[in-house]
């Protein structure tokens, strides 16, 4: 009983007080973490990806590889031009196409098409891959990102929206299923 | 002068401030701390303080907007009287406040000024270090050019390799799903309010501190710290051999900053400001981005570890460092301060700043990187071509076409990713030029599908000429034997 004599009016009014801004902050920090991490949750409930078109699947040529660029399509007043985003578009043959993300599977720097050697290289750390996107050399341990593709009226669109590091939903689609390398053939020369 | 004075008493009956800061700037340290290796501290304190004005003097000017950063900064190089240099302070001011720092921090742990009582010190050092970093990174991204965007990506693809939150992680860095406007507007925030703030709060502690606790002394070898005597020591010491801090050691902080800032001017003088490069458009594919200096170190590690140890070496590699230096002062918190006895204090620095040199030197030149325009840039040597037949020069144009030269230099020109070929045809013989250009193989990639029979069949006709004169190419013994039926000739070598 002694321990409670020594607690006085103000003295509870204090830790009552304390208590009182304890609450407050914690209801606070609610939506101020809600906030922060909105980024987070917006990916997670509606998803940032959409299809988006790349123009006429005519428009390109059988057996090449060219650079086409779309509007990515979550973007805010501010982005200017980093909203615009370049991938490369393979069409093997016919409405057979493959569409891969400009970003090395490394480290994400951009890669560059070579027709005549018919590969993709790096020009950061030195990865290279082969013009199904499969990995050929250097750092990267997986193939190019590939994006989801679909063919309707005549226009190729992709399943995009999203910054493909190895970590994302959206590179989970990889080049690495036809990992065609030569590795294992015998030499024919 | 009298006006001035009454003044002065004025506001000082009122903040009472007067004696407190003369007896800290008076507060009296051992003589022998009065030394040009003391300089440091105070030096990172003021070119911090340069940072901050000319930081201002920027945001007067930069717009922190992804669609506009890019133009404000081309705006202050070229239409803001001035806007140039204030640019180059604050880009050099960077650069020397991390060396300075650096060198600091080298200084404290030679001269064991982070042993007991001073091991918070320490800590809050290794987090004014951090932040140090974390400010050249956030500012390396205001510069918002391509190195800036790509650095982003570089940083979410590191980012997104964390086990399980990696997607989340990069999401709340980028603020959303690409590097745009959100993710610039959050690295002026963290750059202008969150880590300054942090920094001016870490380094009143860290002053405090050093105030509280008094300069560590000139470490003697063979004089121990421990934690029943120490304090009482060196309180022996500041009252038989000490002097004021000012002016006794503080001229010398005076003079060290005065030349750091005039360095800083001059860098900013000759060489200019730093960038901005390219737009930031991510469509604009043609570049090759390369970190600011300070992290150039990290971009050789990352090219150079083999791929399976990278995802840990990221992870693990920098939870270690930091863990080691926080953990520094409880691990040797006594015992010998003096560097003349501690040889492998005095190693470990030496193999860190010998390996960060290393690094350092290797990313400038990046042997790693395709050059990507050397095939059709850089030509063939001319002796090399000198009495060719038909076939080696048309070998010659598909070893140019095929992007050969990219990775494989000539004459001392084209890329460094793999070996230089000039006496390729010493190394390897026929069979074995046409099972690496087919196959691949180290770090080559295979050929097979992308080069005609007859091509490869040129290609390697080029090869096999490509050898010092006076040195025998490489040839296969058993080879030999059997073509020659097993003849009594030698077949390798002897030709």
């Amino acid at each position: 009983m002694s321990n409670e004599a020594k607690i006085s009016r103000r003295g509870l009014f204090m830790k009552i007080g304390i208590l009182f801004n304890g609450v407050v902050a914690t209801a606070l920090a609610v939506p101020i973490v809600q906030y922060v991490a909105s980024s987070i949750s917006r990916s997670r409930a509606n998803g940032y990806l959409s299809w988006v078109s790349l123009g006429r699947a005519g428009d390109f040529p059988e057996g090449e590889t060219r650079l086409a660029t779309f509007r990515n399509p979550f973007v805010t007043p501010t982005d200017g031009k980093t909203a615009d985003t370049a991938c490369w578009v393979r069409r093997i043959e016919g409405e057979q196409f493959q569409v891969f993300a400009v970003n090395c599977a490394h480290l994400g720097c951009p890669v560059r098409w070579f027709p005549q050697s018919g590969l993709f290289m790096c020009p950061c750390h030195g990865g290279a891959y082969y013009r199904d996107g499969s990995r050929a050399s250097g750092p990267p341990e997986r193939g190019l990102f590939e994006y989801p593709i679909k063919i309707q009226n005549g226009e190729i669109t992709i399943h995009a929206g999203e910054l493909p590091t190895p970590g994302s939903a959206s590179a989970k689609g990889t080049a690495d299923k036809q990992t065609a390398s030569l590795d294992s053939r015998t030499p024919c020369a | 002068m009298r006006v001035i004075a009454k003044i002065g008493e004025w506001f000082d009956a009122r903040l009472q401030l007067a004696a407190p800061i003369r007896e800290a700037v008076e507060h009296p340290v051992p003589k022998n701390t009065a030394s040009w290796w003391y300089v440091f501290g105070s030096a990172a304190l003021v070119v911090f303080a340069l940072q901050f004005v000319t930081g201002i003097l920027l945001a007067l000017v930069y717009v922190p907007s992804a669609g506009e950063a890019w133009s404000s900064l081309q705006a202050l190089n070229h239409d803001v009287r001035l806007g140039w240099f204030i640019r180059a302070l604050h880009g050099w001011g960077s650069n020397f406040m991390v060396a300075i720092v650096l060198i600091h921090m080298m200084q404290v742990f030679l001269f064991g000024a982070y042993k007991f009582p001073r091991e918070l010190t320490w800590i809050v050092g290794v987090l004014l270090l951090l932040m140090t970093l974390g400010m050249a990174f956030t500012g390396q991204v205001l510069r918002f050019d391509q190195d800036a965007y790509w650095g982003l990506g570089i940083g979410a693809s590191i980012a997104s390799r964390v086990p399980l939150i990696g997607d989340a992680v990069v999401k709340l860095m980028l603020g959303g799903p690409i590097i745009a406007g959100a993710t610039l507007s959050r690295f002026f925030a963290l750059h202008v309010f969150v880590v300054p703030g942090l920094l001016i709060a870490f380094v009143c502690v860290h002053v405090l501190m050093v105030l509280k606790l008094g300069i560590n002394e000139w470490p003697m070898p063979g004089r121990i710290v421990t934690r029943a005597t120490y304090l009482g020591e060196y309180h022996e010491l500041t009252k038989r051999d000490g002097a004021p801090f000012l002016p006794y050691a503080a001229w010398k902080d005076a003079f060290f900053a005065a030349g750091v800032l005039l360095a800083v001017a001059a860098c900013a003088v000759y060489f200019g400001p730093f960038g901005p490069t390219g737009q930031p458009d991510p469509t604009i594919i043609q570049t090759v981005p390369k970190p600011d200096y300070f992290f150039l170190w990290l971009y050789a590690v990352l090219s150079l570890l083999p791929p399976s140890m990278e995802t840990p070496a990221l992870l693990i590699g920098p939870v270690v460092i930091i863990l080691a230096l926080l953990l520094l002062p409880f691990l040797s918190g006594e015992g010998e301060k003096s560097w003349r006895r501690r040889p492998i204090a005095v190693m470990t620095v030496l193999l860190i700043a010998v390996a960060l040199s290393t690094f350092t030197r290797l990313a400038e030149v990046a042997p790693w990187s395709p050059h990507m325009n050397a095939w059709s840039g850089d030509p063939i040597p001319q002796q090399m071509l000198k009495g060719t037949t038909a076939l080696e020069r048309q070998g010659a144009l598909v070893f140019q076409a095929k992007q050969c030269r990219n990775c494989h230099a000539l004459g001392d020109s084209g890329g460094e990713r793999g070996p230089a070929l000039d006496a390729v045809a010493v190394r390897l013989t026929q069979d074995q030029l046409i099972r690496q250009v087919i196959q691949g193989g180290g770090n080559m990639p295979a050929y097979g599908k992308n080069l005609s029979p007859a091509e490869t069949t040129a290609l390697v006709a080029f090869l096999q000429r490509l050898r010092p004169p006076g040195q025998a190419p490489a040839a296969d013994a058993s080879r030999g034997l059997v073509i020659d039926d097993g003849a009594d000739r030698r077949p390798a070598g002897g030709r």
